[in-house]
């Protein structure tokens, strides 16, 4: 299949966004945002974990070495956790890894961390139209070095 | 290992998937997915037609995994993991795709950029669901009793709430006496009672009832364990008793705020609490004809934000009080804002009103001076609506101050693993949905303790706790979804990560056959997966959400897939 990331010269450049939603609270929003007939970009992407904090680092840069346009993390909001804190954890590692990835040389607003709860589908189509605008603007990503990632199956 | 052989179905919903995204093409596609040995579309999959299609397939093409792309796992996930067991196969190796919410229903403009988002979406999902495992439910039995920690209001009528249906019950208080708060308040709103009429039948029952029994003058000391197998130690004059219970229910209260410092609080004698009233004017002792009630006192301020509650009800219960003995006492209440909600709280101040208590609203910024050298004389405030400066005469002044958490609870909360708010009160699942319950299973929590309550508050919240509690304790077993974390022994390097992050003290370093290693106990681990992101060796692992599950995910959004796994 022709990816649409590959039409990166013109004006249809559609970026690649993956997105990871807890299941408690974005997934939820998201749900919400499709039952209320929300229309949004059809850029993103959604892999199901359980709490935002399940994502490990590794996984935002394996996406974004993999050519992938943007990698959106999204998660209950602060206080509002199904597991307590593990949105704090998400938190914290987010702004480290945004400094990691200004230092790898790679945009830092590639990746993004926000927060929808099961009642905001507004909230969540409004991010997803939000962030999918921000990476369209940033241009295709091109990373320098191919995919020199863990593979599945390494572990 | 057998060779991997996916079946994807899709569903139509009728023209709510249909009518936005081409299935048609999304099924051609599917079937061109390494490993994918059969692909089906049903009009709905859901139907009975659907799912036994789904069955059919199973036996029919040998499927060991099963994909179906429609709508949200939060709804559909129990229904087609059931038409997965009923095939035989583990229903641990069925994977969901949502491209209903997620795709028709918020690309309908847009069937192209709908179809092509299907179809990747189908592909993460075979991707993942080709390194699925099959899994067993954790499951554990559950001790035929229950710990209630505090014998106030709360805590005596979860523990009859409890033993009414046959369940063993410890109810732990640390006093010498049954009663809690409630023992050093004088009458009770709206009726005037006195509180031993609601109290003392109250601790009778308890205190006769068979499956209760009482530990007086006691402390929880030491707490471990998880829903349906807590060890207790319970502290009484040096001496350690150990409980097995499998639910506990806190039911601690909370405590008035000594507002030393506010108002010459502690330096003059005639300036008291609400409670320390209550106590003084008990033994019918003389009361003074001039009182000045100050509202507010260290509540709904910047350090402590909340709002009592029921204490402008206190305040108003006590002037009442005070105007029924003395139609002459001079009466009145400084107040930021009246709470008095509900209907009967709404009557009775404005009986209050009628009797001839006066209320005088101050500003927090210029609050009321208290007047006198030894004792107070007067009280000085800005009346707010008359816009200038009154001099109250004062032969006492009561300060109505908010509960506040009791320091104690942050020891309880570590031991119990129960969660503490801001104001240090203890911290509900769910503001909601789950009022009486913790995150932590098999924890509950009713009264004071969660944020301060009335009697008839305390008790419906008794109630509730009481009933959750007795969930698992009636069922007589608990089961996990097989989405826990596991931690690979040979590769742990016990640095303890998992440890500190764990929001469920499930995880433990233990002496195993491979050294000192994480162990994770299935029945406390919830499947947050937080220590699987920060261990650094990659030897905690998270069942259903594995690395390769997710990577593989991530992968085959990013390109095409190649090669098939397994045989």
């Amino acid at each position: 299949m022709a990816s649409e990331s590959s039409d990166e010269g013109g004006n249809g450049y559609e970026p690649k966004i993956l997105v990871f939603a807890c299941n408690w609270c974005s997934y939820a929003g998201a749900d919400l945002a499709g039952v209320s007939r929300l229309q949004m970009p059809a850029n993103c992407r959604i892999i199901r974990v359980m709490c935002s904090a399940r994502v490990r680092p590794e996984f935002v840069v394996t996406a974004l070495s993999k050519g992938l346009d943007g990698v959106l993390v999204l998660g209950c909001h602060p206080g509002d956790c199904h597991y307590s804190e593990g949105n704090y954890f998400t938190r914290r590692r987010g702004l480290l890894l945004k400094n990691l990835l200004q230092f790898v040389g790679i945009e830092p607003e590639r990746f993004q961390v926000r927060w929808v709860s099961a009642s905001e589908g507004a909230k969540f189509a409004d991010t997803v139209e939000q962030v999918t605008e921000q990476i369209r603007a940033l241009g295709p990503n091109r990373p320098r070095s191919g995919n020199q990632s863990a593979e599945p199956g390494d572990r | 290992m057998p060779k991997t052989r996916v079946g994807v179905f899709v569903c139509h919903c009728g023209n709510n998937i249909g009518g936005v995204v081409r299935v048609p093409e999304v099924v051609e596609y599917a079937r061109t997915l390494p490993n994918v040995a059969c692909v089906e579309d049903n009009l709905y999959m859901c139907s009975e037609e659907g799912l036994s299609s789904i069955r059919e397939q199973i036996a029919e093409h040998g499927l060991n995994r099963v994909v179906v792309a429609s709508c949200t796992p939060r709804t559909h996930e129990p229904l087609f993991r059931e038409a997965c067991e009923e095939a035989g196969l583990n229903k641990y190796l069925f994977e969901f795709v949502n491209i209903r919410e997620h795709c028709s229903w918020v690309h309908m403009h847009d069937p192209v950029m709908a179809t092509e988002k299907a179809k990747e979406l189908v592909r993460m999902g075979v991707a993942k669901a080709r390194f699925l495992e099959p899994q067993e439910e954790f499951e554990s039995s559950v001790f035929p009793a229950a710990l209630v920690i505090g014998g106030g209001v709360a805590g005596m009528t979860a523990a009859l709430g409890l033993a009414n249906q046959g369940i063993q019950v410890h109810l732990v208080e640390r006093e010498q006496e049954l009663g809690g708060l409630i023992r050093g308040v004088r009458t009770l709103f709206p009726t005037g009672q006195a509180s031993e009429e609601v109290l003392h039948p109250l601790a009778e029952q308890v205190r006769s009832h068979r499956q209760i029994t009482v530990h007086l003058g006691s402390e929880v000391e030491d707490a471990g364990g998880f829903i349906g197998d807590f060890d207790v130690a319970v502290k009484a004059d040096g001496q350690v008793n150990n409980l097995k219970v499998g639910a506990v229910i806190v039911a601690t209260g909370a405590e008035e705020l000594k507002p030393t410092g506010l108002y010459r609080y502690s330096e003059l004698g005639n300036v008291v609490t609400q409670l320390e009233f209550e106590e003084r004017f008990k033994g019918g002792a003389d009361v003074p004809r001039n009182v000045v009630i100050i509202n507010c006192v260290g509540a709904r301020i910047a350090e402590r934000t909340y709002c009592g509650r029921f204490c402008c009800t206190t305040a108003i219960k006590n002037a009442v009080w005070l105007k029924e003995r003395d139609p002459e006492a001079g009466v009145f209440v400084l107040h930021r804002d009246v709470m008095a909600y509900g209907v009967q709280i709404e009557e009775f101040y404005r009986r209050a009103m009628e009797l001839g208590v006066r209320f005088v609203r101050y500003d927090p910024e210029n609050p009321p001076q208290i007047l006198g050298t030894d004792g107070v004389d007067a009280v000085r405030v800005q009346h707010q609506l008359m816009g200038k400066e009154i001099v109250l005469p004062a032969d006492l002044v009561v300060l109505t101050t908010p509960l506040v958490a009791r320091d104690d609870n942050a020891r309880l909360s570590k031991l119990l693993k129960v969660p503490l708010g801001g104001e240090g009160f203890f911290l509900e699942a769910h503001l909601k949905l789950r009022p009486v319950e913790f995150s932590t299973d098999g924890v509950y929590v009713c009264g004071s303790a969660r944020y301060p309550a009335n009697i008839p508050e305390s008790v419906s919240q008794a109630y509730a706790s009481a009933a959750k509690a007795s969930i698992p304790i009636r069922e007589g077993v608990v089961r996990a979804e097989a989405i826990t974390a596991l931690c690979d022994e040979r590769t742990c390097s016990a640095c303890g990560n998992c440890v500190e992050v764990c929001p469920f003290g499930a995880v433990e370093l233990q002496e195993g056959s491979f050294g000192r290693t994480a162990q994770v106990n299935p029945a406390q681990c919830k499947g947050c997966g937080c220590c699987v992101a920060a261990c650094p060796s990659g030897a905690m692992q998270q069942s259903g959400f594995n690395d390769r599950q997710l990577l593989s995910m991530i992968g085959a959004l990013a390109e095409e897939m190649t090669g098939g796994v397994g045989e």
